[in-house]
């Protein structure tokens, strides 16, 4: 497996207040990393920072490019997208036209696959193609923001909170269709606070604290590490166990 | 006030009005994609209308030279940007754009300008040299502050203008000039004549209104330029270059202004300064519009034209106070219809 996307000594930060320290991550081919970690720990500045909405300091390279000259627009050329966690869709313009600027970088034909694809993993789009995007329930918006960003045909795939605000009979929903990506052959970094559900479809898994990764690892060793167990998983293991 | 007197008033104001409904259509579509208030659209107009007149008589108007030195200007700027990663791809777009375009529309207007140019083809002349430099004009003072708060862009737009009209002056001088009409027939309705340049001005109205309609709803760029204007970090997210975005509007916009200025030049004698006032109207109008709403923004420019015809009619001193005066009650009422909002910060 050869690496797509590689972090190393990462700093962000807003004015004085440095957000993300000294972080290191890799993501490799078809693989599904997710980064855990209570709210306000830096996950979503360090996404922001990985795509250039956010300047980062320190080495970043994908796809074996090192991105440090390239915007926004570049990296989503090179294959690489971001799911915010605001999703910022196109309210005012429909589902479909949604889509069809998630496919605004490439050739006609191959966006015509492209929305095959997406209408496969979200049929409930293709049903309401012609609804205003504004008009959607939270998780439909949800899966727009991952349906245009899947359009594009991106090679790494990031997503910011995707069950944020979400009812857990969708989430279950989303996080199925995440682990049906790999098999699409689009690797997954996912940011994650409901960490259960993240930890089970991921390969590895990083937890953040205040900036910080603290530790790292198969996703299964760190489902089963008690301290991530008590701070994020909502059970001890010495003991009675509940939510 | 009989019939005949009003019908003739309405007629003029709704001639006025169609040209500040593209005026203030260019103005919504570049605030709406920018967030620019675009206050040089005025010198757009002009600069449309007097490069056609001087070409008319067969000279070189100055605006083709201004054409070119700001591609240089620009061509500086876009290697400056891409200094980190100066690939030979990108050089070649650069000077393709920004040097061998205006570089060929001069060499064109020197070639072709001579007391025996048709119509059409000065037209097409004044048509590029204006649309090249509202293109270069977001290159040079809009892209590189893009991202800094509407006041900011709106000084860098008055700065604009006056800059833009005190280049009007040197090149065209102050005395005013007129151009040759689009065509000479007419057709008399009851007690209504329609000049061919009253109809041509009704006719490409629409005919434009059409078209951004139709490149805004149904082209990949036009839907482009609208996700851009609902949410620019959704936009960019996805790869639509903003600068991309705006330099469409902005050329869009330089094309209308130029239209404008073509369509007015034969009827009333323009000045290098008039077009600031031609552009207010069409401000006007996208203001009552809310500088979001097309549909809204055109009705609004045939109220303005229709307000200024009457009252030069029953007040011509106050003609313009009268027709400014409209935006008042607007800007109340909507004052108090939407609470205030802090601007966002992106």
């Amino acid at each position: 497996m050869s690496v797509l996307l590689s972090v190393s000594d990462a700093h962000v930060s807003y004015g004085k207040v440095e957000a993300v320290r000294s972080v290191s991550l890799e993501v490799a081919d078809d693989e599904i990393v997710t980064i855990i970690g209570a709210n306000g720990a830096g996950k979503t500045t360090l996404l922001n920072a990985i795509m250039g909405v956010l300047p980062l300091k320190g080495a970043a390279a994908f796809a074996g490019i090192d991105m440090a000259p390239l915007d926004i627009e570049d990296r989503v050329a090179a294959g690489l997208c971001l799911v915010p966690e605001h999703r910022e869709l196109f309210g005012t313009m429909n589902i479909e036209d949604n889509l069809q600027l998630g496919a605004f970088r490439i050739p006609k034909a191959t966006a015509a696959k492209s929305f095959e694809r997406v209408y496969a993993l979200f049929p409930r789009l293709k049903e309401r193609r012609k609804q205003l995007a504004g008009t959607l329930s939270g998780g439909e918006q949800q899966m727009l923001a991952m349906g245009r960003a899947l359009m594009g045909a991106p090679k790494l795939l990031m997503l910011d909170e995707p069950s944020l605000g979400l009812a857990p009979i969708i989430v279950a929903d989303i996080f199925r269709t995440i682990g049906e990506l790999r098999a699409a052959g689009v690797s997954v970094l996912l940011v994650e606070q409901n960490a259960q559900a993240a930890l089970k479809i991921a390969d590895r898994a990083y937890v953040m604290e205040l900036g910080e990764f603290i530790l790292s690892g198969p996703a299964k060793d760190i489902a089963s590490n008690q301290r991530v167990a008590a701070s994020y998983l909502g059970f001890q293991h010495e003991g009675t166990s509940g939510i | 006030m009989n019939t005949t007197i009003m019908l003739f008033l309405l007629q003029d104001g709704i001639t006025n009005g169609a040209i500040y409904a593209l005026l203030g259509l260019a103005l919504v579509l570049v605030f709406a994609v920018t967030r620019v208030i675009l206050i040089p659209q005025g010198e757009f107009v002009t600069y449309g209308a007097l490069s056609y007149a001087m070409l008319a008589t067969g000279q070189v108007p100055g605006t083709a030279k201004l054409a070119a030195a700001m591609g240089v200007v620009a061509f500086g700027l876009d290697l400056f940007d891409a200094r980190r990663s100066l690939r030979l791809k990108r050089v070649l777009r650069a000077f393709a754009l920004n040097i061998a375009l205006p570089a060929m529309i001069l060499a064109l207007t020197y070639g072709l300008a001579g007391p025996k140019t048709p119509i059409g083809v000065n037209i097409a002349l004044s048509l590029l040299i204006v649309a090249a430099i509202g293109l270069f004009l977001y290159r040079i003072a809009f892209q590189p502050i893009a991202h800094t708060s509407v006041l900011v862009l709106l000084i860098a737009s008055v700065g604009c203008h006056l800059a833009l009209q005190g280049l009007g002056l040197v090149f065209f001088g102050a005395e005013g000039l007129r151009g040759p009409a689009l065509s000479n027939t007419a057709l008399t309705i009851g007690p209504l004549r329609f000049t061919g340049q009253s109809l041509a001005v009704y006719g490409l109205t629409i005919a434009f209104i059409v078209a951004l309609w139709l490149f805004f709803g149904f082209t990949l760029m036009g839907k482009a330029l609208r996700a851009t204007a609902v949410n620019r970090l959704g936009a960019r997210l996805i790869g639509i270059r903003t600068t991309l975005s705006g330099q469409i509007a902005f050329l869009l916009a330089s094309l209308i202004g130029a239209i404008s200025g073509i369509l007015i030049v034969p009827i009333t004698t323009l000045y290098y300064d008039t077009g600031f006032l031609i552009g207010l109207k069409g401000f006007i109008a996208a203001i009552i519009g809310g500088l979001v709403s097309y549909p809204l923004t055109a009705i609004a420019a045939l109220l303005v034209g229709s307000v200024e015809a009457f009252s030069s009619f029953y007040a011509s001193n106050f003609k313009e106070v009268i027709v400014f005066t409209l935006i008042l009650p607007v800007l109340v009422l909507r004052s108090l219809a939407a609470p205030a909002v802090e601007e966002e910060k992106d």
